[in-house]
């Protein structure tokens, strides 16, 4: 499975990637596969403020429907309505086209606090 | 029935697993859900070209006898007195309170009667038959001799025309003719669960793996898409074609009136569970499953149908994203005055309230009825 370099995880499989000033969440490459094709994602609205561990929408796929835990707090600037129209986005391109919400963080300094790359890896037995 | 702990294979287990297939259990065998392909482009390709289903799991009867039409026309709910070879019909299997025991496909072969019933009831329907056959009648399990494929999709009788050594082109929507393909004997049904054209394959269990084989290295050379399809793709293909499945649209608590199988019961003759069935049709039903389309999530099993004032008016049986239509539906059974298609209700979808709406059934018509 892949796994972005660039971003940190929770342990619940969410992401965070720093994009200029914001921050991009998404579900990782595990995540995806373990869910199976992804049909319908709810996501929050541009404006709304997340803490970090507060569930921001919803990811559904075949067979079961998954809460989304915000990796970081901060406030929603943008929200990926092309996953929202095609979920199918998630299974293809998860840090890529499939990221699901824009970020700009309230403590920049929770970033640090996530499972790195490595961190992540070894939480989901690979490497 | 034990979906927790399944303690059988088919004899395509070790090549699902080997081609990346994600197993699960469901009626007690370890069966594909889906392979690397995904469930949603597995039900698309079934739509648009050929579908190989593993259904090894499903259970096959064989009853003869001296007294073997009059028992298979009480047993089961279906105009059995007009079947002759080679054909065959869906019917219902009732208990005396008119509860559907199971669904079932009956076949008219020269000698016997062929029926094929799901894999979680095998063993409740094979006692069922044996404690009401009369000494004339002989009711014997053959599931485990014989080894069942579904070939779907608008491609599939194209391909086996192609690949046996008769033709199943001149074999009507349900009726059955005998074939060989790669050498194999195959009782070929032209019956499915998936709303598309094609086949059921019956034939001896030990040719599994060749037959299976054989069928997608011949479409990969004759250039006709054909991929397996695990049961995710199964149930969605099934469910937007308006195909009930046991434990869900139909079950022993459930009647086939309320489940709008009446069409499926011959009240001409005599069959269990019909003085039972007219009690209900004459006293009217408390609920009548419907097609509901939900709008802002996936409804699924379970779920709660509200009135748009929020007033519980009945409950999901099964749910999902639909590929072909590209709607969230679900089946359900409502109080009969939310029954009518256009009624506004509500599905209950993980403690929110989401608008829906009853919509006419199947979502999908079936290629062969249109």
């Amino acid at each position: 499975m892949a796994i972005d370099k660039n971003a940190r995880y929770l342990e619940s499989h969410e992401y965070a990637k720093p994009s200029g000033e914001y921050m991009v969440f998404g579900i990782s490459d595990h995540a995806q596969a373990e869910l199976g094709d992804v049909v319908f994602v709810e996501l929050p609205a541009v404006g709304k403020t997340l803490a970090k561990g507060a569930i921001f929408g919803t990811i559904e796929s075949v067979k079961a429907a998954s809460d989304l835990y915000a990796p970081l707090s901060g406030t929603v600037v943008e929200v990926n309505e092309a996953v929202k129209n095609d979920p199918s986005l998630v299974n293809k391109d998860c840090y890529g086209d499939g990221w699901l919400i824009k970020v700009a963080p309230s403590d920049p300094a929770e970033f640090q606090s996530l499972l790195d790359s490595a961190a992540y890896g070894k939480a989901i037995g690979e490497e | 029935m034990n979906r927790e702990e399944p303690t059988n294979t088919t004899a395509l287990h070790d090549w699902h697993v080997a081609h990346g297939a994600k197993m699960a259990p469901f009626a007690g065998y370890d069966m594909p859900i889906n392979y690397s392909t995904g469930a949603v482009e597995e039900h698309l390709i079934t739509r648009r070209s050929v579908g190989l289903f593993d259904i090894d799991h499903m259970g096959q009867f064989e009853i003869t006898g001296q007294g073997a039409d009059d028992f298979v026309a009480r047993m089961i709910t279906a105009k059995v007195s007009d079947l002759v070879p080679p054909m065959a019909r869906y019917s219902l299997l009732l208990d005396e309170a008119g509860g559907i025991i199971d669904d079932l496909f009956v076949y008219r072969l020269p000698t016997s009667w062929w029926i094929v019933v799901n894999a979680s009831n095998r063993a409740t329907d094979l006692a069922w038959f044996k404690a009401h056959a009369p000494s004339n009648v002989e009711v014997v399990d053959r599931s485990d001799d014989t080894y069942m494929i579904a070939v779907q999709g608008p491609r599939a009788i194209e391909l086996i025309d192609r690949v046996a050594d008769s033709p199943v082109s001149n074999i009507q929507r349900f009726c059955w003719g005998n074939i060989a393909i790669d050498g194999i004997p195959v009782l070929f049904g032209r019956t499915g669960y998936t709303g598309e054209d094609g086949g059921e394959l019956f034939f001896p269990a030990e040719k599994a793996l060749q037959l299976w084989e054989f069928l997608l290295r011949q479409g990969e050379s004759l250039g006709i898409e054909t991929k397996p399809i695990g049961l995710a793709a199964r149930d969605s293909l099934r469910f937007e074609a308006g195909m009930p499945l046991h434990g869900h649209e139909i079950s022993i608590e459930i009647n086939p009136i309320e489940a709008g199988f009446k069409w499926a019961c011959d009240f001409d003759k005599e069959f269990v569970g019909k003085e039972a069935l007219l009690a209900i049709i004459e006293k009217g039903v408390s609920r009548k499953l419907v097609g509901i389309e939900v709008f802002g999530g996936v409804p699924r099993e379970g779920y709660e149908v509200a009135s748009p004032e929020g007033t519980v008016v009945g409950r999901c049986v099964a749910g999902m994203f639909c590929p072909t239509v590209k709607k969230y539906a679900a089946n359900a059974f409502v109080e009969p005055e939310f029954a009518k298609v256009g009624t506004h209700v509500a599905v209950l979808i993980r403690g929110q309230s989401r608008e829906a709406v009853v919509v006419k059934r199947p979502l999908y018509v079936p290629a062969y009825r249109r």
